[in-house]
């Protein structure tokens, strides 16, 4: 059971590392990404061409990705979301869609239906583990994964809370009008957290091409289970995001150990509980947030 | 902050001409011409629906005018949004005050600060300070904008506006559903603006304390100005009288 526990916490630190951005771009501008898990795919296949065809050491692989990535951050915003925007709520959602169905095909076209893996790029690291006393062993790659996530989510709540961009940020978020009475150019703002929204995507698209293989259409569960995450620890919320991911990743490693099918009913069951909980108790909404602010002040 | 030399002649006015603003078919402003000096007091008065606030918002930025023209200091700024405007030096606080809420008092007038003409993280800080301190906000400071009380919102919108380094304010009604006593130590603070050198467009119901700060009044009606000039000369004027306690202009 214990192990179950700590592996389940382990995964979900993959979910909020996913979710992460998924739940940032939500929060800042009200736009849910449906070519979230699409767009990490494309930046594992970007690290995959670089490593493998250029073969550039991984670093170097990641640097090239998060600048790549960061300004289509930009130019998704400022040519496709800025427009959408303009047409209502349901206008952004609709043409992310048609991004990923875009993306999609573009890399099945290029790169097939093969699958691929960043593991061959990190050698041990993919497999190797530490033995816990009492005879657990956790993974290298799952524990780094975590780590990531806590500083990832970490550096996003510093960013915000303390540097002019991040107040820039909260301010638009919070009325972009208002924003701009005070000399916020909003859609700068967007475009600027849009690019940070595609590093944290390329951090997550990285290590989803070393924990596992991916295809071209391997985005959709990836956007799926940022969704279940983000929802669960209630959208918007940094580090809710990280409860979220966590609660899902237990869900997921009980059900499992209960059925081999359990997996993902597990995981999707406990996204469908809270979620009715919610509609029904709106208090609840708020609850991760207001109890991780009572911590952040005592 | 620095007082503008000259006055009036010509070069460093704001003034918008013709302007007119139609939502679908009903023109709330009909050709509107407005001017004054950089470092003029001028109040706004009307009846509901005179289409005051609606003029504020043309000539702030959050609304483009149907037709006609703003241009400020020199500048043509009838097609620049509301942030650019802000950056030369105009700017505008609402009736009802919109405070950042999840940011402190500070973080508010701060975030105002930091994206104004300032060079450095510290002078953005001491001008964030001034403005707290000028409009009577220090002790509120580390409080959640959205705990403040009504007074304090108003004041923090001020504050907002006066960190950005304004060459000219827009306030509308920020008087409103203060008690006397509360209205009274805004004009002090807007006294105290003038002081400075900053110009002042005001719109308000409370004329008595308007007249405190202002040397001059615009009084509009459907969209209209009818009356400009010397506030007692407006107040008086038989039209304004009209307006206000007629209402059958039609």
């Amino acid at each position: 059971m214990t192990n179950q526990i700590v592996q389940g916490i382990l995964l979900g630190g993959y979910y909020a590392l996913i979710a992460c951005g998924l739940s940032f771009m939500f929060s800042v501008m009200r736009i849910i990404n449906l070519a979230h898990g699409s767009l990490a795919v494309a930046a594992a296949y970007l690290i995959f061409v670089l490593s493998e065809r250029a073969q550039l050491p991984l670093w170097a692989c990641f640097i090239v990705a998060v600048a790549v990535m960061a300004v289509a951050g930009w130019l998704i915003q400022r040519l496709i979301l800025d427009r959408s925007a303009r047409g209502g709520q349901l206008l952004p959602i609709l043409s992310t869609f048609g991004l990923s169905m875009v993306i999609e095909n573009a890399l099945f076209e290029q790169f097939g239906a093969d699958t691929r893996s960043l593991a061959s790029a990190i050698g041990d690291l993919s497999w190797d583990s530490w033995e816990l006393p009492g005879g657990l062993y956790v993974g290298k790659l799952p524990v780094l994964i975590f780590v990531t996530a806590v500083v990832l989510l970490a550096g996003l709540q510093l960013m915000l809370s303390y540097t002019r961009i991040g107040r820039a940020i909260r301010a638009t978020a919070e009325d972009p009008d208002t924003a701009g009475l005070v000399g916020i150019d909003a859609r700068r703002v967007n475009a600027v957290a849009a690019a940070i929204t595609l590093v944290t995507v390329t951090i997550a698209g990285m290590f989803l091409g070393m924990r596992a293989t991916f295809e071209p259409y391997s985005g959709a569960p990836q956007l799926l289970f940022a969704f279940e995450a983000s929802v669960i620890g209630g959208a918007g919320s940094l580090w809710g995001t990280l409860a979220g991911g966590i609660i899902l990743g237990l869900a997921q490693t009980c059900g499992a150990s209960l059925h081999p099918l359990g997996f993902l009913i597990a995981g999707h069951g406990v996204f469908l509980i809270i979620l009715f909980a919610r509609l029904m108790f709106p208090d609840l909404a708020s609850m991760p947030a207001r109890l991780i602010r009572r911590g952040a002040a005592a | 902050m620095s007082v503008d030399s000259g006055d009036g002649a010509g070069a460093s006015r704001f003034s918008g001409s013709g302007i007119t603003k139609r939502f679908g078919a009903l023109a709330v402003l009909e050709s509107v011409d407005f001017s004054m000096g950089m470092d003029e007091a001028v109040g706004i008065v009307g009846p509901n629906g005179a289409g005051k606030t609606t003029l504020l918002a043309t000539l702030s930025g959050a609304y483009q005018p149907s037709a006609g023209a703003v241009t400020f200091g020199g500048h043509d700024v009838t097609r620049l949004p509301a942030a650019a405007r802000c950056r030369l030096g105009l700017v505008r606080t609402h009736q009802v005050p919109k405070p950042f809420s999840g940011m402190t008092t500070f973080e508010n007038v701060y975030v105002a600060a930091a994206h104004g003409d300032v060079r450095s993280r510290d002078e953005a800080y001491e001008r964030a300070i001034d403005a707290l301190n000028l409009c009577g906000m220090l002790a509120v400071a580390n409080r959640q904008a959205e705990t403040l009380g009504l007074l304090d919102r108003k004041r923090l919108e001020l504050a907002r506006a006066l960190a950005t380094g304004p060459k000219v304010i827009l306030l509308d009604e920020i008087g409103g559903g203060l008690t006397d006593s509360e209205a009274q130590e805004l004009v002090q603070t807007i006294q105290e603006l003038r002081r400075r050198g900053i110009g002042i467009v005001w719109i308000e119901h409370i004329v008595h304390v308007l007249l405190q700060v202002v040397e001059r009044l615009i009084c509009m009606d459907a969209g209209r100005i009818i009356a400009d000039g010397e506030p007692q000369a407006v107040m008086s004027d038989p039209e304004v009288v009209r307006a206000y306690l007629g209402g059958s202009t039609q």
